[in-house]
């Protein structure tokens, strides 16, 4: 067995302690004594104390460097809808790469579902979407894959990497679904699959080295590092990225909505001076935010803890209670397995009950629209030590929002379009975590923890006379704004025409002066929106989209680009539909043939989505 | 061959409105297609300037505007519409149907008009459609309300003499209909009309107005002495009745009045008509028409400021149009007949008519018909127009009357009056009761400065002035305008102010209280505390040296504050 490392009993500080506590029980026996080497040939100059920041993955990598595998091929496919499995594959591809693997990267929409069986190797990294749905570009490999032409497999070795967010009841299901189906169709496992919660990094990387090394079995240890260390910066340009985020200056904070809305919608521009950071229309912001702090404080008194007791707080170290609330933990959602190590502290609550076979509905309908104040009020869970309390807690995960800014038209700045959440449920106001942060507690002047998160999923036209088609509804509009300063400051000459919604046109109409500008300036062609409560009955942006069909068909023949972004439950949904028929209709299409068009289209990258 | 080109009457280069009526195909424009835009709550100011004819225009919430434009949303655009009746008159239906609209479509209050019409506020364009046509199926209108042509036509509400006041009520709405505008335009564009095509070849034509209709407003007034309610001298074109032997025998006609001029521009000034002559009944419609035909002519196309009938007579001599009206008309006016005006505020509380009719006049604050807290007018008056079968009067004073009260009603109208509190203003001082306001902030476009909202809170300050110099049943004409257009006949008010920036306004003194005489400028540019400390030892000195039934405007002038101020020539000298 392995000592516990901590601050101590060793040299290293909580991060490096928690780091190797980690790493060292994962190594076989011969890792282990390859490192021992290892780091006595290099000397202790390579992990002097500026290195001690450097994401886990720099250990990792360099630990995991020496396998020769140049007969080996592995596939690496991912399905991706915000660009974490793609960049996470992008990344492993490159690793496998200089280990010297023939790696063959594609998005699963552009990769031959035929050629599936002359692979040896396959990687899949795929994200969940929604109610446990495909990412769009993994949509018809899927659809393949679960239907009767799928091919046997009994020559496969895969594995796969699953990413989601707990907080959803559909946590990780298409990754689930592959895992699943790999091995009915004959497959065997590499290692098992991962499931990574928003905080993915870490266990993406240690599912990686798994894959690595088991790939890497057999083969003879070659004492040749091929990645440095210091070329591990991942991302192009900048130093800043999610696992390091750039404290962004808040330049302007103002609310889009007109006097008598029911909505708040806030504009914030973000100053990214100095940052390095670069983006295109399309990318997101990911921000971390921090919990209301009365919702803070009322829990701790709920649960009867001191404000200022110490707990760990994962890499800040040891922290005053509240201030780890406050920054580090997430409690405002609770998940299954929250509920469950909750029920392991408090045996006699009553939560054991709640989490019995059978009781599933009931179980969901209780963690919908509730927090961990409810938990510790219903399940009467005082007297847990905070420190016990918070190791069951998940970290707060970063918030990512479609960038509403063409970098072209506002040089060194980002400009998010953020609707603030706000409800009450059983009996309390809620507020959503970062909205309302940015709605209520940030004043122009104050910093903000940002990265960029790269959407390649959702990128104008290369061919800037595509004509392009953009629908999104309420704070879905954001990207096209960006979409539109960059075609204005570009100069392109394509036509676009966006379709927008809302409930009030006299308060709702986000950033209406400068379509309107745009509109008069030509770089804007076409402009029709949907108000749903300005008349008797609800017209949403579908319905003006059915209206114009006609239009709407010819510009599609043109080879219009479609973008669709906003709430994908219901609109884009409705969207599609509205397209289907349009094909129908107006193309004399059939309905699997519309279907097959549309797939075509996202094939092509005409129709692309950003949807939450 | 239009009649406009028969008459071709200046030189100059036309104004750009004259182009914009010239193209719009009798008032159309593109009207149809610019209200039916869905991504801007306004239309584009050339259609804005044809849309007034139609009775509306395009303003925006002021109080809104800024804030607006920081939160990138356009200003908030909204109509004023207009809606008109001859003389003031209106059925109890009527009433309900404008306290329906204000509540559906507009901003829950309703304006009475210093010209006896109704102003809807706050409608969008997207309900400019539907509130026009629930005017229409009223049959009100809110066409000609404004825009270059003959407006309402203004008559005295007269509660005291019936049958005189149904006699001079019918020939304004006969006057009225004779100059309404023909222009199928109004039909199509709200009324869903049949359209009229091919109207650029003459299938329709305007045979009063011609094809650029006026070169600018027309205003008409009939008043019944010894009332000048109307004020008679600020019209246009004025008729006062001359009533002999308990009969109406005819009307003098008064020509050249008008409010409106600009700042710090001395060729534009407020003016009195002048009386001209007599004429019968039967022949009040042939001079109105000629009279309009003659500024249609005459009046000057070049600029809009100097286009309202006024400077046409001014300039060309009331000799010339007297000599150019009769030849017109084939036939002389007779000479003037002997008058006399009392006052031109109104007389509140309870009357009874030579027909046994019962009337209440109410007095109104600034004409605005709005519940407030402990004082809720606008339900009052809708309930009692439920039960009510005689007519409501917009009188001049933006006040109302509930006219024609059969004595079995009475009692009653009288319970209702007194279960809302309706006011005859009997508990305000005769300053207030004897004021008027223009709409100003936030939604008219010209204001300059406040009016309506600051008004009230000006008399609160003067009422203590007035109880302590022993003034406070006194009556004083006192108006306030947030521009110096005019609308509620500012020039004429024994102590009025004029806007010229947010808090800043020129005090004027010594008009007549009969409508008789222009003011004049005593000082420019002052706020509040400076007309409290200018209008203290004034007030102090009248109530100490007036004469015996001397009305302030003419103390003012007899004591040397201001001259007096007979045509409005000398307005500014």
């Amino acid at each position: 067995m392995f000592l516990e490392l901590q601050v101590t009993n060793s040299p290293f500080n909580q991060e490096q302690a928690e780091l190797l506590n980690r790493l060292l029980p994962t190594l076989s026996e011969s890792q282990r004594l390859w490192l021992s080497g290892y780091l006595t040939a290099l000397g202790a100059a390579v992990f002097a104390p500026s290195a001690a920041a450097a994401p886990a993955a720099v250990n990792v990598q360099a630990v995991s460097a020496p396998v020769s595998a140049a007969s080996k091929e592995v596939t690496v496919l991912f399905g991706s809808q915000t660009d974490n499995a793609r960049g996470l594959a992008k990344k492993f591809a490159k690793r496998l790469e200089e280990l010297g693997f023939k790696v063959v990267l594609s998005a699963m929409s552009d990769f031959k579902p035929n050629a599936l069986k002359k692979v040896e190797n396959l990687l899949i990294l795929v994200s969940t979407h929604g109610e446990g749905e495909p990412p769009d570009n993994a949509i018809s490999f899927y659809e393949f894959l679960h239907s009767k032409r799928a091919p046997e497999l009994t020559s496969l070795r895969y594995s796969v990497l699953a990413l989601g967010d707990m907080s959803y009841e559909f946590y990780c299901k298409t990754g689930k679904d592959f895992d699943k189906r790999l091995e009915e169709l004959g497959g065997k496992r590499i290692v098992s699959r991962a499931d990574c919660d928003v905080d993915f990094e870490e266990p993406a990387a240690e599912w990686m080295n798994a894959v690595i090394a088991s790939l890497g079995e057999g083969t003879p240890a070659e004492a040749s590092v091929s990645v440095s260390v210091a070329a591990l910066k991942t991302e192009a340009g900048s130093e800043y990225t999610r696992s390091n985020p750039f404290y962004a200056e808040v330049l302007e904070n103002l609310n889009l909505n007109g006097r008598g809305s029911d909505r708040e919608t806030r504009h914030i521009e973000l100053s990214l001076e100095g940052s390095n950071l670069k983006y295109e229309p399309g990318d997101s912001l990911g921000l971390y935010p921090e919990n209301h702090p009365g919702l803070v404080d009322e829990l701790i008194q709920a649960a009867g803890w001191k404000p200022e007791e110490p707990v760990t707080a994962g890499k800040s170290g040891e922290l005053p209670l509240r201030e780890a609330l406050l920054r580090h933990y997430e409690i405002t959602v609770l998940t299954k397995p929250l509920l469950e190590q909750a029920a392991g502290l408090a045996p006699e609550s009553g939560l054991k009950e709640l989490l019995a076979p059978g009781r599933e509905q009931e179980l969901r309908a209780y963690a919908e629209d509730r927090d961990l104040l409810d938990l510790v009020q219903d399940y009467g869970l005082t007297g847990i030590p905070a420190g016990d309390f918070v190791k069951i807690l998940r970290k707060l995960p970063a918030r990512l929002y479609s960038i509403s800014s063409s970098p072209e038209a506002y040089p060194d700045e980002v400009h998010i379009t953020v609707r603030a959440v706000r409800y009450e449920s059983q009996g309390r106001n809620r507020y959503g975590v970062c909205s309302v942060q940015l709605a209520e507690r940030i004043q122009p002047g104050d910093k903000v923890p940002v990265y960029i998160q790269h959407n390649s999923n959702f990128k104008l036209p290369e061919n800037r006379e595509t004509p392009v088609i953009m629908i999104g509804p309420g704070t879905g509009v954001a990207p096209f704004r960006a979409f539109l300063g960059e075609r204005e400051e570009t100069g392109a000459e394509g036509k676009t025409w966006l379709f927008y919604g809302d409930q009030h046109f006299s308060t709702d109409f986000l950033y209406q002066v400068e379509w309107q500008r745009w509109l008069k300036d030509g770089v804007l062609t076409r402009l029709d929106v949907a108000f749903s409560r300005d008349t008797d009955k609800k017209v949403y942006v579908q319905h003006r989209m059915l209206e114009k069909a006609r239009d709407l068909y010819l510009w599609l023949q043109e080879g219009a680009a479609v973008y669709v972004c906003g709430d994908e439950k219901r609109m884009a949904h409705d969207v599609h539909t509205a397209l289907t028929t349009i094909l129908e209709q107006e193309g004399g299409l059939s309905s699997e043939e519309a279907a097959e068009y549309l797939t075509l289209m996202q094939q092509q990258k005409r129709y692309q989505r950003d949807v939450y | 061959m239009a009649l406009y080109e028969k008459y071709p009457p200046h030189d100059a280069p036309h104004s750009d409105v004259e182009d914009i009526k010239r193209r719009s195909n009798y008032l159309r424009g593109s009207l149809t297609e610019t209200l039916a835009d869905p991504i801007t709550g306004s239309i584009p100011e050339d259609d804005n300037r044809l849309m007034k004819h139609h009775g509306s225009y395009m303003q925006d919430d002021r109080d809104l505007r800024s804030e607006r434009a920081k939160s990138k949303l356009e200003p908030a655009y909204q109509f004023m519409l207009r809606v008109r009746a001859a003389g003031g008159v209106v059925t109890p239906n009527q009433w309900l149907m404008m306290d329906r609209i204000s509540h559906k479509y507009g901003n829950g209050t309703i304006r009475l008009t210093t010209r006896q019409s109704f102003q809807l506020h706050g409608v969008i364009k997207w309900n400019l459609k539907k509130t026009i046509q629930e005017v229409n199926e009223s049959l009100l209108t809110t066409l000609a309300a404004c825009g270059d042509v003959n407006r309402n036509v203004m008559c005295n509400p007269n509660p005291y003499q019936s049958e005189i006041h149904s006699e001079v009520y019918e020939l304004a709405s006969k006057v009225s209909d004779h100059l309404d505008p023909h222009s199928k335009a109004y039909y199509e564009i709200w009324l869903d009309g049949e359209k009229v095509t091919d109207s650029q070849d003459g299938a329709e034509q305007e045979p009063i107005y011609g094809p650029v209709y006026l070169p600018r407003k027309f205003k008409i007034g009939i008043a019944v002495p010894p009332s000048n309610d109307v004020d008679v001298f600020s019209q246009d074109l004025g008729f006062i009745a001359i009533i002999e032997d308990g009969r109406l025998a005819g009307f003098n006609v008064s020509v050249g009045g008008g409010m409106g001029m600009s700042h710090g521009d001395p060729k534009t000034y407020p003016q009195v008509s002048k009386v001209i002559g007599f004429i019968t009944p039967e022949q009040l419609i042939d001079v109105a028409e000629k009279t309009v035909t003659i500024q249609r002519d005459y009046g000057d196309r070049a600029i809009r400021k100097h286009a309202r009938f006024k400077y046409t007579l001014d300039d060309r001599g009331l000799e010339w149009f007297i000599g150019e009206l009769t030849e017109r008309l084939g036939w002389a006016l007779q000479e003037a007949r002997p008058f006399h005006f009392d006052h031109n505020g109104d007389r509140y509380g309870w009357v009874k008519g030579s027909d046994g009719k019962w009337h209440f006049t109410l007095f109104i604050q600034n004409g605005r018909i709005k519940d407030e807290e402990g004082y809720p007018l606008m339900t009052g008056l809708r309930e009692i127009a439920k039960v009510h079968n005689g007519d409501f009067r917009l009188t001049a004073n933006q006040n109302l009357i509930i006219g024609g009260i059969s004595s079995q009603k009475k009692k009653k109208i009288e319970g209702l009056i007194k279960e809302y509190g309706l006011t005859d203003g009997i508990q305000y001082s005769a300053l207030r009761r004897n004021s008027m306001a223009c709409v100003a902030l936030p939604t008219c476009g010209l204001a300059m400065a406040e009016s309506e909202r600051y008004l009230p809170t000006l008399l609160d300050k003067l009422e203590p002035m007035l109880e302590e110099a022993g003034l406070r049943d006194e009556d004083i004409v006192i108006r306030m305008t947030g521009c110096p257009n005019g609308c509620a006949r500012p020039a004429l008010a024994e102590l009025s102010f004029i806007g010229k920036a947010p808090g800043k306004y020129n005090m004027y003194l010594g008009g007549g209280f009969t409508g008789n005489r222009l003011n004049k400028l005593y000082k420019e540019n002052i706020g509040e505390t400076e007309i409290l400390e200018t209008l203290g030892p004034i007030f102090n000195r009248y109530a100490k040296e007036r004469e015996s039934g001397e009305h302030f405007g003419d103390f003012v002038i007899r004591a040397g504050y201001v001259p007096e101020v007979l045509d409005g020539r000398n307005f500014h000298s």
